[in-house]
């Protein structure tokens, strides 16, 4: 996606997140979110800095992903440090896991 | 009428009856969840429950009505930025002071709520042990699972960790010491004894209400008895069919009275025999009697878990109640002397709190 107009700098670094299940209320309610970050860890640590109802939940207190989360970008598995493009979708799941 | 607080790993229910008559489910909350243990807080009516989702780790909740609104507890997180995330709580227990509670979790590490469970803080004198890095952990993680508090005197308190052992303070957890004298751990080596380091795995401990300094202790192969504060320990497991286990509870009414659940051996944990027996001492552990009536008899391989045995009232009204992995929950309405199944296919339990209601 390419931005334009006046705040193009700064929608060039937006992506979109998408949360799922119990992420969603804990943000207010919204599936999708669009967020400034050049990584993945970046765009969640600004997700919970706007939404302080979930620090812990995606992020634990070493400030990393917790293990059985999944974090894919434009579809392909993604970590921490993973770049984000501008317009990029970036899906937070729940991993396939339990018994 | 008797509330039974059942954390499973589907989830949480209770359920409310009579143990001469029959239990009802009355409310099931956080569905498709493990829930570790729950509780409710006699003083304020409060249930807190402690729930780790195996996606967004664990947390603790608090509702006036389990079939109503629950409410995310603050606070209950290790220091963000350090190198250890905080992987479950195990147990949660009330203090001895106006909205005081206490929460055991695993890496070994207590919180304290001064607001009925609301709001958690991390009790630093635990956390920054020296010797905490030379910490074991057993087979469940480095839980901190059993929380004694000692009637009427709030700054007295015992912790249990596994496999990291006793710890005592007398100052109300500014300052710990160990308490694991005389404890023979069979699983380690002879010469490893004298490391006291070296894992300490404490299953369950209990403390004898109106005799404070006393405290039994199911321990990884052993039941134990301490008579000073748990500053050291007595082995009072002869007599049983087997010393392994994991729950334990007590008559508050008498401090010579201890039940316990055998299980075969650690390494193959389920009720001996095919038969499913409390073992009750009246004695302070010189005897133990097996207290089975009613409880399945034959072809039943039984695993009980450390959280899922309880009681409520004393003496000849004591109650007691116990869930097993199978999903089934027992009780018994006369002190253990018979026995009836209250339900049978519930989820696999974790922690069963009884109380009057």
């Amino acid at each position: 996606m390419t931005a334009t107009g006046p705040d193009s700098e700064m929608m060039a670094a937006t992506a979109t997140l998408c949360l799922h299940g119990p992420l969603r209320k804990l943000a207010g309610g919204g599936a999708e979110h669009r967020v400034q970050g050049a990584t993945v860890i970046a765009l969640l640590r600004e997700l919970e800095r706007r939404h302080p109802d979930l620090a812990g939940w995606v992020l634990d207190e070493r400030g990393q992903i917790r293990r059985h989360i999944n974090v894919f970008v434009g579809g392909e598995r993604a970590g921490e440090e993973t770049a984000v493009e501008p317009g990029d979708r970036v899906e937070v799941l729940p991993a396939i896991t339990g018994g | 009428m008797t509330e039974l607080v059942v954390g499973t790993k589907k989830g949480l229910f209770t359920l409310e009856g009579d143990p001469a008559d029959w239990f009802e489910i009355t409310a099931r909350a956080f569905e498709g969840q493990p829930v570790d243990y729950a509780t409710r807080d006699p003083r304020s009516g409060r249930i807190l429950a402690t729930v780790t989702s195996p996606f967004y780790g664990p947390k603790i909740f608090h509702a006036e009505d389990p079939a109503g609104e629950w409410e995310q507890a603050e606070g209950v997180a290790l220091p963000e930025g350090g190198e250890q995330a905080l992987e479950r709580i195990w147990v949660i227990a009330c203090g001895e002071t106006e909205g005081l509670v206490y929460a055991g979790g695993d890496p070994g590490v207590l919180f304290e709520s001064r607001d009925g469970g609301a709001s958690w803080q991390l009790n630093a004198g635990l956390w920054e042990q020296p010797s905490r890095p030379k910490w074991q952990p057993g087979g469940g993680g480095l839980c901190l699972h059993s929380i004694a508090t000692w009637p009427g005197e709030p700054d007295r308190l015992a912790v249990a960790v596994s496999a990291a052992g006793m710890w005592l303070s007398d100052d109300g957890g500014q300052t710990w010491r160990r308490g694991n004298e005389g404890i023979v751990p069979r699983y380690l080596p002879e010469e490893a004894l004298q490391d006291e380091n070296a894992g300490r795995c404490v299953h369950h401990v209990e403390r004898a209400p109106r005799r404070p300094e006393r405290l039994f202790m199911q321990f990884h192969g052993g039941v134990y008895r301490s008579d000073d504060a748990g500053e050291s320990w007595t082995a009072i497991g002869d007599g049983l069919p087997s010393d392994f286990g994991f729950p334990l509870t007590v008559d508050p009414a008498d401090p010579d009275c201890a039940y316990v659940i055998p299980l075969v051996a650690d390494m193959d944990r389920v009720t001996p025999e095919g038969r499913v027996r409390v073992y009750e001492t009246r004695d302070g552990g010189a005897s133990w009697n097996p207290r089975g009536d009613g409880l399945p008899a034959e072809h039943a391989y039984l695993t009980v878990l450390r959280q899922a045995f309880h009681r409520t009232g004393e003496g000849e009204q004591l109650e007691l109640y116990f869930g097993a992995t199978s999903g089934e929950l027992f009780g018994s309405g006369d002190a253990g002397a018979s026995w009836s199944t209250i339900a049978s296919r519930l989820p696999p339990i974790f922690s069963v709190v009884a109380s009057g209601r």
